[in-house]
């Protein structure tokens, strides 16, 4: 049984949703990865040395520059015929990409696994993580998203793979990349972050992330998320927010701050190790999954936990 | 142009669901049900496009349950012209129910569908998607921005660094994101229009579709539960637990 792995990356690098998705394939059997851009030279030979893969196949083309869904799919289809499983992380690209392949193979896929039961059983949160659901595919082929937060990344080091090439026939053009609006930041990345310090609607600003939570990060080597309402709200970019329909994080250190706990926001955070919750109202839903409940105003406790740290 | 909106039914987004103690599933007797989330954001940006003038019929599909009707009812009342409501008793799951939009696209001649990113009781994020694949139509995922011109969609899509745009051909298949809009409520005058409109109702057998599942569910749990935890008097004793007790600072 080989599984193919399809890897997300970006100028800095393969992303570490990607080795996470690896490490779930490896434990079905052998792991071939897919790496597909412009001018990648560089990321296929990082995905040669990642441990547990075997095999590295690279499409090196103007057309998979920006993982375009059409392109993409017909790629993966050029190949799927060598493999038991073809697996992406849950990324807006995994996301994006295999339902489209999965369509084209008459297969259901299987969104978001967090664990791996055998070669045909996946266990995956269904209602915004209230249930838990252990489904078995009958397809030949199975299609699956993975859940990175409930994967161990593998090591970047380690594997001595080979690099092959391919190309595929691609598809009449209906879709074209027109520009992009990527955020910048010098923290981590919320999907890799050891720490993340997330603000809510309890923020009040834009400015004041700025001045009373991006401190703290800086001093924790923190990432920096939000709620729905804090982005909604225009204080942070689209791409802070965490829960079922944001990023999907598990750090060893989850502080909320200004966030009430919706369970469309619990979605996104409840596997974290730690959780601190800082909120003036000691009802709120979030102090029921909080390791560390600090009521108070957030406006006099952040300036004092970034002079105490 | 003619749109199609794919509505699904589920359970209303603030209850927070059961699982039901054999493990067979999650508690839905007796439980509100409402239009998926995203839905009504595609409903909304369907009804939009025609009050600007660019589409000239709305039409709301779902596939599932008599009550389904519902859910079509509310999308009419939001300015959706007729519904379709596809009748089946079982579960039905996203690649058959990209299969049978194929099939009630095609007839209907649309020239774009707009679905939600997301059913928020599956959680899958894939029926869009895989409608495009078998229409071999452009698609768009997570769109916080749509605009329609001289044959073609731009649309800005949310993606995990921020935020990008595609352009696709027409036809092609749209799903939305929670900021593309803000939905509307119906108002009531429109709620006793969207009576008299007219749902025609299908079997997936009609459309020559096979829903049987590929997919078995063995059980539904509990996610593991979190031990309660405890409130601290103020921030030094806090910094002394996150350093002393929990060692992550
Ligand atoms: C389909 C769907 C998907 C969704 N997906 C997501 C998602 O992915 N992520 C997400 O986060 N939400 C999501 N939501 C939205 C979610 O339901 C909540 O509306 C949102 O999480 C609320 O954000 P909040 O906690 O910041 O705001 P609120 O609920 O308004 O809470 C603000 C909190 O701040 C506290 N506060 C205010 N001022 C202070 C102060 N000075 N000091 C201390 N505390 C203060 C208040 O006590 C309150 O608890 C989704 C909703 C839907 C319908
Ligand atoms: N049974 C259904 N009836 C109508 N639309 C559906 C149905 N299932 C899924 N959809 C559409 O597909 C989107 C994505 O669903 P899913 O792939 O299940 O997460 C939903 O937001 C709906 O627009």
């Amino acid at each position: 049984m080989t599984s193919l792995v399809i890897l997300d990356f970006d100028a800095a690098g393969i992303k570490q949703p990607s080795r996470s998705a690896i490490a779930a394939a490896a434990r079905l059997g052998d792991v071939h990865v897919l790496v597909a851009g412009e001018n990648v030279r560089n990321i296929a030979e990082q995905a040669a040395k990642l441990a547990g893969v075997s095999k590295v196949l690279v499409a090196d083309e103007a057309a998979y520059a920006h993982h375009l869904a059409e392109p993409m799919a017909a790629l993966i289809m050029s190949v799927a015929g060598n493999y038991s499983h073809i697996l992406q992380a849950a990324t807006a690209s995994g996301k994006n990409v295999l339902p489209r392949v999965a369509a084209l193979l008459d297969v259901q896929p299987i969104s978001d696994i967090s664990d791996v039961v055998d070669a045909d059983t996946f266990v995956r949160p269904i209602y915004a993580g209230n249930a838990m659901a252990t489904v078995k595919s009958a397809d030949k082929v199975k299609i699956i998203t993975v859940r990175a937060a409930s994967f161990d990344p593998v090591a970047v080091e380690g594997g001595a793979a080979p690099v092959e090439a391919i190309s595929a026939a691609r598809p009449a053009e209906k879709s074209a990349y027109v520009g992009e609006e990527i955020s910048k930041s010098e923290r981590p990345e919320l999907t890799a972050a050891r720490i993340i310090i997330s603000g809510g609607r309890g923020m009040q600003a834009g400015d004041n992330f700025a001045k009373l939570i991006e401190p703290i990060a800086d001093k924790l080597g923190a990432a920096v998320g939000a709620s729905r309402a804090a982005v909604d709200a225009g204080f942070v970019p689209n791409d802070y927010q965490v829960g079922q329909t944001g990023k999907i994080v598990a750090p060893e250190l989850y502080i909320a701050v200004g966030i009430s706990g919706a369970i469309q926001h619990l979605a996104g955070m409840k596997d974290s190790k730690v959780i601190v919750a800082i909120n003036k109202d000691e009802d709120a839903p979030i102090f029921q999954v909080a390791d560390y409940g600090l009521v108070g105003d957030l406006f006099t406790i952040l300036p004092e936990l970034e002079k105490a740290l | 142009m003619k749109l199609l909106v794919a509505v699904k039914r589920v359970v209303d987004y603030n209850v927070k669901v059961r699982v039901k103690s054999d493990g067979s599933g999650v508690e839905t007797a007796g439980v509100k049900m409402s239009m998926n989330p995203f839905d009504e954001i595609a409903v909304e940006e369907a009804v939009r496009l025609k009050e600007k003038g660019i589409a000239s019929e709305i039409i709301a599909v779902s596939i599932g349950v008599t009550q389904a009707q519902e859910t079509i009812r509310t999308a009419l009342a939001m300015g959706a012209d007729r519904g379709i409501l596809v009748e089946t008793e079982t579960a039905v799951e996203p690649l058959a129910v990209a299969k049978i939009l194929k099939e009630v696209a095609l007839k209907e001649d649309v020239e774009a569908v707009i679905l939600g990113k997301q059913a928020i009781d599956d959680d899958m994020n894939a029926t869009g998607q895989m409608l495009a694949a078998l229409l071999d139509w452009p698609q768009a995922t997570f769109a916080s921005k749509v605009e329609i011109a001289d044959g073609a969609a731009t649309v800005t899509r949310e993606i995990d660094g921020g935020l990008e745009t595609v352009k696709l051909t027409l036809p092609a298949v749209i799903t939305a994101d929670l900021r593309l809009n803000e939905p509307r409520y119906a108002s009531l005058p429109n709620i006793m229009k969207a009576r008299k409109k007219t749902i025609d109702t299908l079997k997936p057998a009609d459309l020559n579709v096979d829903i049987t599942p590929r997919l078995t569910l063995i059980n539904v749990s509990e996610p593991p539960t979190r031990k309660a935890g405890i409130k601290v008097p103020d921030v030094a004793s806090l910094v002394e637990k996150l350093r002393n007790e929990a060692k992550v600072i």
